[in-house]
């Protein structure tokens, strides 16, 4: 089993609408969205959950405020800046203290300075995890609670699953849909794959956000092809994009042309090549033709 | 003031309109300061051009063991969360990588033989670009924690003037980073279902953070109107509408910023952020 993994360094490039076309071209794949706190690829393949799990990604520390007797402990060995002098008063004292669940990172350390075991630390849902249908087959997907903390973790979590569900199913190719930038979740989207496919465009933050990327690919070992979308908005970076490819080692496996039909295939929740035929699906088909030719 | 400019989905013009709204800004002879907070990709110098006067490292503390002074007890193993630290027989091992930088073993060790060093998680820069002061921050590549550099960058804004933050796409903590403590947020969305769909789960981040917002919608004959409607409906306050325009595409490619592709923008954007200071009553839902 090969796994792909599609990502872009600048958000809004192209990758679901890319992912979405490569779900409906291939034949026996699984697919993944790991874009978990921005996920929507679902969006265009319509999955019809089949199986669902809690995703605990760390603990959480919580004040019981009836024991607190307010020492200040916790405020001060915390680096978070989590604990706040907000908690309601007790028999003890006037004012407790608070967790603010966001900020807290989960490390534990106010909990185990508490004297008076007033501070509980325990696992915490933070998301969900899918395992749904989809026209084009299996598909993984999860959602991230808003401040959930791990994308990097659930991320690992939905490849896990899907190299599972892959291998269970006889199938030979997983096919990820990855986040933007080059942080948490996209070194754990790209951790281990056989092969990356970064989609860019022909704009100078496309072209900036691309060269990170790619040094992040490159550091991390694993062989990278690009794609150029919208290519032609403007031809001379393009060059200039293909120039980069050339020079970092970076195969150019696709060009693809400005279409307003990708926009109207979002609309209708179909990929491009269901939508249509024409230059566009050409020129998409030849992009899968050249990833599973760099897959092989 | 703090005014973020963020969004569920990437591109659809975050760093466009937090530039151009600075530019328009201060030739209106506001005092601003423009802080790119996408550390993964900024791409603010790119429309901006800064002259970058001074660029500060960033580290986070991460143990170090003294192997000398170490007794191996494991306590200091016990307490991490992360799996930074691996307690063997005779050794004591420290994967900084995986450090958090909350110090919970320095404070166990009863020996004292962890200290902390820095780990270097990128960089922020300050400069000036013509008449806006400039702060970004750029993560080390193959670093994972962009918060403690977020964070960083915030510390360097203007407490008087305007200050505009560039946050980065989603919905996760290095967003929270950015948005949190600010006085506004501008949604930037796109009128697609991607759109739409990123644009609803930033919307339930910011009630969660209980921050006011308000909605700019870019591109805005490319799709549909479910996200107009849903705007009425919920009573969100949409700010401005920036039409599909090729100029704007093919000056943003060039690296060109909207307010000096088409100038004629300049006035809109002084008067959105005329209505976001508007006097009103505190706008939470």
């Amino acid at each position: 089993m090969k796994e792909l993994v599609v990502i872009s360094g600048k958000g809004g490039t192209g990758k679901t609408s890319i992912v979405a076309s490569f779900a409906a071209l291939s034949k026996n794949a699984v697919l993944a969205d790991c874009d978990v706190d921005a996920a929507d690829l679902h969006l265009v393949l319509e999955p019809k959950i089949r199986q669902e799990e809690e995703f605990k990604g760390g603990k959480k520390a919580k004040i019981i405020s009836a024991a607190c007797t307010g020492c200040g402990k916790c405020e001060e060995v915390c680096r978070f800046n989590a604990v706040l002098r907000d908690g309601p008063p007790n028999y003890l004292v006037p004012e407790t203290f608070l967790i603010d669940p966001l900020a807290c990172e989960g490390c534990g350390v106010c909990a185990h300075f508490c004297e008076d075991k007033a501070i509980k630390f325990r696992e915490v849902v933070d998301g969900e995890l899918f395992i749904s249908d989809t026209r084009c087959g299996p598909m993984v997907h999860a959602r991230l609670n808003v401040g959930g903390e791990n994308s990097g973790k659930l991320v690992t979590r939905v490849r896990t699953v899907a190299r599972e569900l892959a291998e269970s199913n006889g199938r030979d190719l997983l096919i990820v849909d990855g986040s933007p930038g080059i942080g948490c979740p996209v070194i754990a989207s790209v951790t281990g794959a056989d092969l990356v496919l970064v989609v860019t465009e022909p704009t100078r933050s496309g072209m900036h956000d691309l060269e990170r990327v790619v040094k992040l690919t490159g550091f991390m070992k694993i062989p990278t092809v690009v794609c150029i979308n919208k290519w032609d908005i403007n031809p001379e970076i393009t060059a200039q994009i293909e120039k980069l490819a050339d020079q970092s080692g970076v195969h150019q496996v696709g060009k693809i042309g400005y279409d307003k039909r990708v926009t109207a295939a979002q609309l209708m929740k179909s990929s491009v090549v269901e939508y249509t035929g024409g230059s566009i699906a050409q020129e998409i088909n030849a992009l899968w033709r050249n990833v599973v030719y760099e897959l092989a | 003031m703090k005014l973020a400019v963020a969004s569920g989905k990437g591109g659809t013009g975050k760093t466009t309109i937090a530039v151009s709204l600075a530019l328009a800004l201060a030739g209106q002879g506001k005092v601003v300061t423009y802080a790119d907070c996408d550390v993964e990709e900024p791409n603010g110098h790119i429309f901006l051009n800064p002259q970058v006067e001074q660029k500060k490292v960033v580290t986070v503390p991460v143990p170090q063991v003294e192997q000398e002074l170490c007794t191996f007890c494991g306590e200091c193993a016990e307490i991490c969360q992360f799996g930074a630290i691996a307690s063997l027989p005779e050794t004591t091992l420290v994967y900084s990588d995986l450090c958090h930088s909350c110090g919970g073993c320095k404070l166990v060790c009863p020996t004292g033989a962890i200290t902390e060093i820095g780990r270097e998680v990128g960089y922020v820069e300050i400069g000036s670009a013509k008449n806006v002061r400039y702060v970004a921050g750029r993560l080390r590549i193959g670093e994972v924690q962009s918060p403690p550099l977020i964070c960083e960058v915030k510390n360097h804004l203007d407490r008087q003037g305007i200050n505009i933050i560039d946050a980065p796409p989603g919905t996760s903590c290095p967003v929270i980073e950015a948005v949190k403590d600010t006085d506004y947020v501008l949604l930037i969305t796109e009128p697609t279902p991607f759109g739409f769909n990123d644009l609803k789960l930033a919307i339930g981040m910011l009630d969660i953070l209980q921050l006011p917002f308000g909605v700019v919608i870019n591109r805005a004959d490319i799709g549909n109107d479910e996200v107009k409607r849903y705007c009425a409906m919920e009573n969100i306050e949409v700010l401005l509408e920036i039409p599909d325009d090729r100029r704007i595409a093919e000056a943003y490619s060039r690296g060109i910023a909207a307010v000096t592709a088409s100038p004629e923008l300049t006035g809109k954007f002084v008067q959105l952020f005329k209505t976001i200071t508007r006097p009103r009553e505190k706008q939470l839902r």
